[in-house]
Order: structure tokens, then sequence, then C-alpha cells
């Protein structure tokens, strides 16, 4: 059995961030990942993020990474990496199965949960084939394991995600046919899909894949026009040359931990799904569980980050190492960041969502646990 | 091969240890520390497992360990997700039909 302070499942941006804050405060820390290194997402985030100075706009993802793993290592923040979390007890208890050989119950005064996200899957004739994969799997491949995994790609899926992989499998060497998008307008921020465009890379609104041919693998797409109904337009099929299919059709939060925990959850479509409630501490409906980044709904690395410190300061001050008074004005000082980061025409939709979900905690925690 | 060496952000990489895996009996070549599904891919395999009822291959999907489509059977064991799997020198990687079987230890 180990036992410590505050437990944090998940060791990408969120839970990094949470970690910092909380050690930092002066609480025993153990961040656990089921990965063999910390970093999450981030290393595979080669480009420059967004949003101002503050928010470390202007910096590479991976290089924010390298700079969380640098803070979390000069603080001594004990980390367990390749334990898979496997279990929630009481809102303390955690079975961490550790590299497949043994497992360790872990007890914790208090729990974060910053466990990410998954992509989401677009299912037609010939999805399963091997060469059919996540937009982020396809990042995944390129940054971080540098290696290619394959050579004439279609990218389905316009937004961010989509339009950021297929900059950088072009980087990486790629030869990227054409991006689809089923809405009758491109999804991404402006600078990402330019520079995609500028490439000569091809953009299809309003149209997505029918279907896949290949018997061991992709050899060609057949793709086809929507309607305003996203009905496929019969007649408006063609066939492009490809070896690769990438979805970037969207994320869902990894709530399975905040389920076995038994936390109530509240459906919000507009960030991914059903997410665990949670308060403007981040606390959850369950007594000492909290949560952090994409599991709260799907957002950006920036976003995460800056839960992550929300969750820290919080959980440290229930541990005592902050008093009230001052996790309150650090915690107003966060929420600040977060409300200008989820400004603008694409933050909106998620300040509204957020708002909704704070308006729902804030009534509902207050009342289940003071 | 499949790898990366030139690359306009990315620092040239750096020359790691080279280990022998060995794929269906075969010996390939990978990088010491990398994932095993990355070393397939180096070395143009993309098939890691067939299904069970359709036999039809699977290969990566989300490359973090989350969807299982790219299990094999490493060093006897079934199931293990290759994509957050690091190599080791002289594992035997077996492309899994179906559910895999274990292996007897000491069989080799």
């Amino acid at each position: 059995m180990i036992q410590t302070e505050l437990a944090i499942v998940g060791a990408g941006p969120a839970g990094l961030s949470a970690a910092i804050e909380a050690r930092r405060a002066g609480a025993d820390v153990l961040l656990i990942d089921e990965n063999s290194r910390p970093g999450g997402q981030l290393f595979k985030q080669i480009h420059k993020f967004f949003g101002s100075r503050a928010h470390k706009a202007g910096t590479r993802g991976m290089n924010i990474g390298t700079q969380l793993l640098k803070e979390s290592e000069e603080l001594g923040i004990r980390t367990c990496l390749k334990g898979e979390v496997c279990g929630i007890e009481d809102g303390q208890n955690l079975w961490v199965v550790i590299d497949r050989n043994r497992s360790e119950i872990v007890k914790a005064k208090k729990i974060i949960l910053a466990t990410g996200a998954t992509e989401n899957a677009v299912a037609f004739p010939g999805w399963d084939l091997p060469g059919v994969m996540g937009a982020g799997a396809a990042q995944t491949m390129i940054n971080v394991n540098r290696v290619l995994p394959g050579k004439k790609v279609l990218m389905l899926g316009s937004g961010n995600v989509g339009v950021i992989v297929s900059y950088q499998l072009l980087q990486a060497g790629a030869d990227v046919v054409a991006v689809l998008e089923a809405a009758p307008r491109l999804g991404g921020y402006g600078v990402h899909t330019a520079k995609v465009a500028r490439a000569g890379v091809p953009f299809y609104v309003s149209h997505t894949v029918k279907q896949a041919f290949g018997t061991d693998h992709v050899e060609a797409v057949e793709i086809v026009e929507l309607d305003g109904s996203f009905n496929q337009i019969p007649g408006t099929e063609r066939i492009l040359e490809a070896d690769t299919i990438c979805l970037a059709t969207g994320l869902t939060p990894l709530t399975e931990l905040a389920w076995l925990a038994g936390c109530e959850f509240k459906y919000i479509p507009a960030l991914g799904g059903h997410l665990p409630i949670h308060d403007d501490r981040m606390h959850t409906t369950k007594e000492n569980v909290f949560v952090a980044g994409d599991i709260t709904g799907i957002e950006e690395a920036s976003t995460a980050m800056e839960e992550g410190r929300l969750a820290g300061i919080n959980a440290a001050a229930e541990l005592g190492y902050i008093n009230e008074e001052e996790a309150r004005i650090r915690s107003e000082e966060i929420w600040d960041s977060l409300n200008c980061l989820r400004s603008g025409y694409f933050g909106q939709k998620r300040r509204e969502s957020k708002d909704l979900m704070l308006h729902t905690g804030n009534e509902v925690i207050q009342w289940k646990i003071h | 091969m499949n790898r990366i060496t030139n690359h306009p952000i990315l620092d040239q990489e750096k020359p790691s240890r080279e280990v022998t895996i060995f794929v269906d009996d075969k010996p390939i070549l990978a990088r010491e520390g990398e994932m095993i599904a990355a070393a397939l891919i180096a070395n143009g395999i993309f098939i890691n497992r067939y299904t069970l009822h359709k036999h039809k291959p699977r290969g990566i999907y989300c490359a973090i360990g989350r969807c299982t489509d790219c299990i094999m059977t490493v060093d006897g064991v079934p199931n293990i997700r290759t994509c957050i799997t690091e190599v080791r020198e002289g594992m035997r990687i077996t492309t899994q039909k179906g559910a895999g079987a274990w292996q007897e230890e000491g069989q080799e």
C-alpha cells in the first residue's frame, strides 16, 4: 500500500499543473500515469499555442510539456509511471495495476482525476481497415514516435485537430490528399487552415467518406457530397487514392473513473457528452474527488492547465496547506484567466456550457457537502 | 523505411541504440525505448492482429492505449497494447489471432 495526501490520475497538462500547485503549497503528491513518460498529449503538439502570453501563447505544446516536467522534477513530485488506475473506492482508495506484474492500493486523502479524452470514431464501410486511425494517433506517430503511418492521407474533419495534424503530416513528409468537412463551412482557426490551404491541399466542405477500399490496408477512399441535412447526395461520389484516413471528428472525455467513484453527471453535448458535475473549485459531487482538464469537457491544453491549477490549489486548501481566503483569491484569478481563454468566436460556446456546469455544480455540491 | 529523419520543427533525432526484436520469428531493428507499434510501422508492418470471428486485419487506431486495436502477443502474453509498450532487446512479438493464447513460460 502507498499512502499519499493527494493522488492525481493522469500526468498530462491538467494533472501536472495540479501536482505543481499542490506540491508547491506543501502537499504530499503522487502523480499516476499509465504511460512510460509523463506529459500526456503535450509532446505531440509541436505547434504554437494560442491565447495571451500569460497563457503561454506562442510557445509550442512540446516545450510547455518540457517546462512542466522540469518544474515537477524540481519540486520532487513523486510519479508512478506505467500505473493503470483500474479502481476507485470511497473517493480515497485507488487500485493501480503497475507494469502488468503487480498492483498497489494507493490510499489518498484527496484525488484529482485528470484522465483526458479519447478521439471519436466514424463508422463507414472499411473503417476498420489498417490505415484508418484517429488524427491524434497519426500525430503521435509522426511527432512523438517519428514514424510515418502513411504517405497519402485523407483527413476527415476540418476543425483545429484536422488542420493542425494535416499541416504536421506535411511537415513530416506525407502528402495530404484532401481535408473533408461534413458541415457547409470549415471548422478550424483561420491561421491553421490557411497554412494547409497554401500548401495546396484541397478542402471539400459538405463532404464525407462513403467508404474505404482495400484488403489488408486502405488503398482508396470514396467520398461523397452531403446535402443540408447531412444526407449523401447520390451521383456525387468520387474516388481518391489514399493509404490512410485520419478521423478528426471530435473527442470524448475519459470519465470511467468518475463514474466508478460515484460522481453525479450532467449531459452537455457542446463539451463532449456526459461530464462529472463540478463546482468552481473543481470539486465533484463525491467528497474528496476533484476533476480537471478534458474529463470536465473537451477544450484545449491551455484551459486544462488552468483547471489543473484550480484543482491543485483547492485540494491543497482542503488538506489545510492554503487558507480558505487565499484559495478563494487565487481561484478567482484563475477563473478570470479561464474566462479570457473562453472568449471570442470559438470560446463563447464553451464559456456558456462551462457556466451551465458551474451553476449546477455550485448549487448541488454546496447542498451536498457543506 | 518509414522513419522521419528530417523535420523542420523537431530536432535531429538523437541516435538511440538499436535493438533487435522478433515479429512472427523474423528479426527487425527497433530503437531502444520506442513503442512496439512505432517499430512495426518503421519496418512497414501495419497489421497487428486479426479479429476473432471474421479474421479481419487491424492496425493502430488511437495510438494512446485506449482502443486496444493494436494488441499483440508479446513474450507469450496476449493482448498487449503495442502503442504504449516499449520494445526490449530480444522481445518476441506475434501477430495476434482472435483473443490470443497464453504461451507457456520456458517454451522457447
